[in-house]
């Protein structure tokens, strides 16, 4: 009926100038200042917890930061003193604060677009002008740049917050599962990839509850294998004989040989058996009440034949290692944005 | 012009079609009825034409050419939703601000006179008006966009019968005021019936009637008369629909302009819309299609009658 008049119209669509970006600042602002106004809840939370237990700590460090010589006994009896003290609570904290990316992943990233699907508002909010990859992209960047920012600035201060352990010689070094993925830059790439795994489950699931927990889930599985298993294999791992490694860095594996074979635990328990100590692991050892005062299992077997290698990573590698582990998130982070954003424009209804 | 022109458009969940071969050509006009029992495919057409959902085969094209969900379509059209969702956290002032940042053009003194008129307060949360008024400020919202195509699809299935009339007072209103077509999908045809000037009834995910009101209306007959010769009807005429009670047989037969003499014994009535439209529903193997299209010889049925 209308085949002619139809076709000028056709070009049409090329010619329409998108709406300004900045159109979308308003809206973005509107519904996501309770969220936003959450996460620096949060952050400050910990924050002021990090500055009220960390004031003390700091101030008890200036006692084993000013012993001299740091290497003396008496230092050492210092430092052990104080991380007796205070590393224990900390790696606590340490642990608890694991949660952040995770909690801004599930009660940020989730629901953003989870919650259009659920309350059936996409249906409102696509059809309107602006187009919906691009209300998308509008909403997602500043929502990613903010929580992103605010973790990287948090992560300054757990870094201040964990300085005195560190200088004490605590065994976990920076390098560290717990510690690792709170400094540098993984902190902020982490928050940044729990987001955009809550954003891409958000479009997936369409549901906020269930999409929360596919996000805390998801999250769960790739902190936990990145931290077991994937970022201990950076760079291949230094292997030494030499029985003391200076902490701080992290020990991976250690295990006993002899003449160049890996030897078994009986064997072990077998030489040691003589000066009646036990090996329950081949790092782990119980003296036995006729353990003879002065005999250091680790030293016993070495002047025995036994050889212990360990492999660790050195403290040295602690940025190269975050500059990998941010770089691979960011990436990571930025492929599942954009295929949140590219099922929006696909698959909407 | 028209507003919604597909040819061979499907949509497929899964393994299931929820619209197959839907191909349609519907003129703008006031007032686009879009009818159907449930699933028959309203939402899923509406949702194509209005850029929500991607054609599984075929094309569908809005305002003239524009291809669905085209930045210049989406400018064209405005959507109400079923159920007429609200960000129910926004008040009303919100709704028009957000609405208004989101588009080219917004009625903004249009949209607070209205909501003026209705007596909602644009302080007033979305999430606590009543249903009634959810749907007229989605309505209000929609409208101040001044889209050439209002697409509103079942926007009065949770309204009570007040509401269902001051929600179509305002439709019918903006319609009076502005050169817009409106497209309005429902399972019950009675509320349109007087407002409607183009029937598109879909069954089954396809198309079975099209046409413009008027035509459908003169091109349709119910014919009265004694059951036992029902039959010299039914292989003379097109029936679309034969019910019988008692004595008595009704056909709703097509005519298609054809004006044959009633036999005696049997008596003719024009149809009404609800009439024409519940026939075909009753029957979904019998169907109505604009064939190719030739000039239809102004000659009134009822009139002979």
């Amino acid at each position: 009926m209308s085949a002619v008049t139809s076709f000028p119209r056709a070009g049409h669509d090329g010619r329409l100038r998108p709406l300004p970006w900045r159109r979308m600042a308003w809206v973005t602002w509107r519904q996501h200042r309770v969220t936003v106004a959450a996460v620096f809840a949060l952050l400050g939370a910990a924050s002021a917890y990090l500055l009220i237990s960390g004031l003390p700590m700091h101030t008890a460090y200036t006692a084993v930061a000013a012993c001299r010589p740091a290497a003396s006994p008496v230092c050492q009896q210092v430092a052990g003193k104080f991380l007796g003290t205070y590393a224990p609570g900390v790696g606590i904290t340490a642990g608890l604060l694991q949660v952040i990316p995770a909690l801004i992943g599930a009660f940020v990233g989730a629901p953003l677009l989870a919650r259009e699907f659920e309350e059936g508002t996409f249906r409102y909010v696509w059809t309107q002008g602006f187009g919906r990859a691009r209300w998308t992209v509008a909403k997602v960047t500043p929502l990613a740049i903010v929580v992103t920012v605010a973790a990287g600035a948090f992560s300054v201060l757990f870094s201040w917050y964990l300085a005195p352990i560190f200088g004490a010689g605590d065994d976990n070094g920076p390098l560290s599962p717990t510690a690792f993925d709170q400094l540098g830059t993984a902190l902020a790439a982490w928050t940044l990839a729990a987001f955009a795994i809550g954003l891409l489950a958000g479009v997936v699931v369409r549901r906020v509850i269930p999409a929360v927990f596919a996000t805390l889930a998801t999250w769960a599985a790739l902190a936990f294998a990145t931290g077991l298993w994937l970022r201990a294999h950076y760079a291949p791992p230094v292997v030494t004989s030499n029985p003391i490694v200076a902490p701080g860095n992290w020990i991976l594996s250690q295990s006993w040989t002899a003449g160049g074979r890996p030897v078994s635990l009986d064997m072990i328990n077998q030489t040691l058996g003589r000066v009646d100590i036990r090996a329950i692991t081949p790092e782990l050892f119980q003296p036995g009440p006729a353990t003879p005062a002065n005999v250091d299992p680790v030293q016993y077997l070495m002047q025995h034949g036994y050889l212990q290698l360990t492999a660790y990573q050195p403290i040295g590698r602690f940025w190269p290692f975050q500059l990998i582990e941010g770089g691979w998130l960011l990436v990571l982070s930025v492929l599942l944005i954009a295929t949140a954003v590219w099922l929006v424009r696909r698959r909407a209804a | 012009m028209n507003v919604i022109e597909s040819s061979g458009l499907g949509k497929r969940y899964g393994n299931s079609w929820a619209l197959r071969d839907c191909s349609l050509a519907i003129p703008s006009g006031r007032v686009i009825a879009l009818v159907g029992p449930n699933g028959a495919g309203k939402s899923t057409l509406l949702n194509l034409a209005v850029g929500l959902a991607d054609a599984t085969e075929g094309s569908v094209t809005v305002l003239d050419g524009r291809s669905a969900g085209s930045p210049a379509a989406l400018d064209g059209i405005a959507f109400v939703a079923q159920d007429t969702p609200l960000y129910k956290t926004l008040t009303a002032g919100d709704m028009l601000h957000l609405t208004r940042n989101l588009n080219r053009r917004f009625d903004e003194a249009y949209a607070r006179r209205r909501l003026d008129e209705l007596g909602i307060p644009l302080t007033r949360k979305a999430g606590t008006l009543s249903g009634g008024q959810q749907a007229q400020l989605a309505l209000t919202v929609a409208l101040a966009r001044r889209p050439q195509l209002l697409v509103l699809d079942e926007p009065m299935a949770m309204l009570d019968p007040l509401a269902r009339h001051d929600f179509m007072a305002t439709v019918m209103t903006a319609i009076a005021d502005d050169d817009v077509s409106v497209v309005l999908s429902s399972h019950v045809l009675a509320e349109l019936e007087r407002v409607a000037d183009y029937l598109v009834l879909l069954s089954g995910g396809s198309v079975q009637v099209a046409g413009e009101v008027d035509e459908l209306l003169a091109s349709h007959m119910v014919l009265t008369g004694p059951a036992a010769e029902a039959e010299r009807y039914t292989q003379r005429l097109n029936v679309v629909n034969a019910r019988s009670g008692g004595a008595q047989a009704h056909l709703l037969v097509r005519t298609n302009g054809r004006t044959d003499g009633v036999a005696p014994g049997w008596e003719a009535h024009p149809v009404s819309l609800e009439e024409l439209t519940l026939a075909y529903m009753r029957d979904p193997a019998a169907a109505s299609l604009p064939g190719p299209r030739r000039p239809v010889v102004a000659q009134p049925l009822e009139a002979r009658l």
